[in-house]
């Protein structure tokens, strides 16, 4: 039945839509700030009024991936004319590329701490999912004594905020040796994301009628294999939206990854002001480092979409 | 062959006996139906022979071997849940093909065993879909082929059709029959509904409140109530019950309604069974096709007033008023012209049956 809509209908209408837009624009500002910064000269990525229009160049991510050092004079033609087209743009920004006594070139420790990133944000968030999921279908399908006790226990753990415990869990990892690797972060993160998880996940495979186990049981699969060929893919929607979440939080995380590491596993975000301080800040390189940070969680989020939009109510069980 | 046997089962939930003391034998390719109110304990009977649901006491025996405290996967038997219970992720060969799956069964085995079964059903076509673009009915045979297809020892339903629209429910029932015939396995079949009970079951099992109250072919349970919970429960329009009492005058017997002016005149040979519960409260039951209706009065017959008339189509059932008394009668569609109008009525001595009032057992009492 079509609604025929009245004018004030109509105006109200284009009011939200422009208020949508509005409101999307000052969202997407900053981005757009980082993404341009990212793209600009250096001596235009201060100016006021900011520099709309510019020929874009790719000069920050040269320097974001290379360890360079300050020229005390200009450099010569012939060192321009012998520098290989990315070297030569640090040379004309006044700098030089780092090389060891091989020649070879001396790489910026930004890659390594995106590495780290990756490594520590997937894997915390594999763990955090899959032991969640597994909890959470244990209070789901199973009589489960205190259960509700237990739930509200896990979810208290997300109630004090995470810097207050920053200081005794230093100490903490000092002592048992945790302090600035891989496996610390991955620990801290995991335990930080898997109450979400918990309580995320029960409330997708409470969803999942438990017919579906059942006539799997019947039809000769155990528990298990009925967890494993139906709860997991009907419950793949939740999983997909858990992942999502605790992956964004473990890969935006700054408070721990700053106290906790400092060379071997720190990871991108205490890392990226870290560049501030030396010298006059290059906004331009912080900018591509950002940039290029924020694109994992847009490509992963982007890659799920279909299952974080998908219902999970398109199965065949009627009720 | 396959004989499923209950003894002496009992289940508790918390402190609610669910099931009491059930014993029941079925035998080889039988089509049992259980029926009952929803929370008579037939579903977890069912429940509890699938092994998804665990006895108290009792066995339960396959074949003569106890199963109680196996798993469902090692019972070999197939279940058809209401909800059809089909995998939203798999199509509907995935879907079918899954049971075989459990048990290793090489590609073309499962391929060929697959395609058998959607043939019977008639689904071959409905293949590569997924369960969410099929229709009610078709979600339901591919249910049924979901079980039918590791060619289980027994089939258990739970109101497999409980869930379609009255029309879809006629075919499905017949579908279900044909399929029996054809494939003769042993079946326990839950239902609240008395007609499918009555069209598809050998035999009637009725459960009220955990308890078995009558095991029996359908004629049986519907000609020989053994309660006033069967009577009633049995049957569609329901059995009128009515407590009456059974008088002599002038060598004549006859039985009067609680709140009727006039008693109906029955044969003599009444007392005479009767007697052995002579003076007990009586309760009186008769199906509306036993209320013969007639426009004239003759002997036998007792005036009555048509009260409401529910046109069916083939026939008509019309409430009459007896005095205070109200019996429901079956008449040819379009006898009694309408409401207020004066008829004539009798019992059918042979329809008519006696039940204890307090304890509602029937008193076998048969003319």
């Amino acid at each position: 039945m079509a609604a025929v809509k009245t004018g004030a209908e109509v105006a109200g209408n284009r009011i939200a839509i422009v208020a949508v837009l509005i409101i999307t624009l000052i969202f997407l500002a900053p981005i757009y700030w980082i993404i341009a910064t990212s793209f600009k000269p250096r001596n235009l990525s201060t100016t006021i009024p900011p520099t709309i229009v510019f020929t874009p160049e790719i000069s920050p991510f040269v320097k974001l991936f290379t360890k360079r050092s300050q020229l005390r004079e200009q450099p010569t033609q012939e060192q321009l004319d012998a520098a290989p087209w990315w070297e030569r743009i640090v040379l004309e920004g006044g700098e030089k590329v780092v090389r060891d006594g091989k020649g070879n070139v001396q790489w910026s420790a930004y890659p390594n701490r995106f590495m780290n990133s990756l490594i520590v944000a997937i894997t915390s968030t594999v763990l955090a999912v899959g032991m969640g999921t597994i909890t959470a279908y244990g209070f789901s399908r199973f009589k489960v004594k205190g259960e509700a006790d237990l739930l509200f226990f896990i979810l208290s753990t997300r109630m004090l905020p995470p810097v207050v415990v920053a200081i005794p869990m230093f100490l903490m990892y000092r002592a048992v040796g945790l302090n600035d690797t891989h496996w610390g972060l991955i620990l801290l993160y995991t335990a930080f994301n898997l109450s979400f998880a918990v309580w995320l996940m029960k409330g997708f495979i409470d969803e999942i009628p438990k017919e579906y186990e059942e006539a799997a049981l019947v039809d000769g699969y155990t528990r298990m294999q009925a967890f494993f060929k139906i709860v997991i893919p009907e419950a793949a929607t939740g999983i997909a939206a858990t992942a999502v979440f605790c992956f964004i939080t473990a890969w935006n995380e700054y408070a721990f990854a700053l106290i906790m590491t400092n060379r071997r596993a720190q990871t991108a975000p205490p890392f990226i002001p870290s560049q501030v301080g030396s010298g006059l800040p290059d906004w331009t390189v912080i900018a591509a480092g950002t940039f290029l940070f924020l694109l994992p969680v847009a490509i992963f989020t982007f890659l799920l979409r279909n299952h974080l939009l998908r219902g999970m109510s398109f199965g065949a069980i009627r009720k | 062959m396959t004989q499923i046997e209950l003894s002496g089962v009992q289940k508790w939930f918390g402190a609610v006996q669910v099931i009491k003391d059930l014993n029941l034998k079925i035998e080889d390719n039988e089509f049992i139906v259980l029926l009952g109110q929803s929370g008579c304990g037939k579903t977890t009977t069912l429940r509890a022979v699938a092994g998804l649901e665990t006895i108290d006491e009792g066995d339960i025996l396959i074949d003569g071997k106890a199963v109680q405290h196996l798993k469902a996967a090692d019972r070999d038997i197939a279940m058809v849940f209401q909800s059809f219970s089909l995998y939203p992720h798999m199509t509907v060969y995935e879907n079918i093909a899954f049971p075989l799956r459990a048990t290793r069964m090489n590609r073309a085995d499962t391929d060929k065993s697959v395609r058998e079964v959607a043939k019977v059903l008639r689904i071959t076509d409905l293949l590569d879909r997924r369960p969410s673009a099929l229709s009610g009915g078709d979600m339901q045979r591919v249910a049924i082929g979901r079980a039918l297809v590791r060619r289980p020892k027994a089939m258990l339903m739970d109101e497999p059709i409980g869930a379609l629209d009255a029309k879809l429910r006629e075919e499905m029932r017949a579908e279900i029959k044909r399929l029996h015939v054809k494939q003769g396995s042993t079946t326990i079949y839950v239902t609240h509904d008395q007609i499918e009970a009555m069209s598809l079951a050998d035999r009637i099992v009725i459960m009220h409140e955990g308890v078995l109250q009558q095991v029996g072919s359908p004629e049986e349970v519907y000609q020989h109530p053994q309660n006033l919970f069967v009577a009633q429960f049995v049957g569609s329009p329901v059995m009128n019950v009515a407590n009456a009492s059974v008088s002599e005058s002038a060598g004549k017997a006859s039985v009067t309604a609680e709140g009727a002016t006039q008693g109906f005149p029955f044969p003599n040979e009444l007392l005479a069974k009767l007697n052995g519960s002579a003076g007990k409260p009586l309760s009186l039951g008769i199906r509306p096709e036993g209320v013969i209706v007639a426009h004239e009065a003759a002997d036998g017959f007792v005036p009555a007033v048509a009260h409401i008339i529910e046109p069916l189509g083939s026939y008509d059932i019309v409430d009459l008023k007896f005095g205070e008394h109200m019996l429901r009668a079956r008449t040819r569609s379009g006898f009694v012209a309408g409401p207020g109008a004066q008829v004539f009525a009798r019992l059918d001595p042979t329809q008519t049956h006696f039940f204890d009032a307090a304890s509602g057992q029937s008193l076998g009492v048969r003319l």
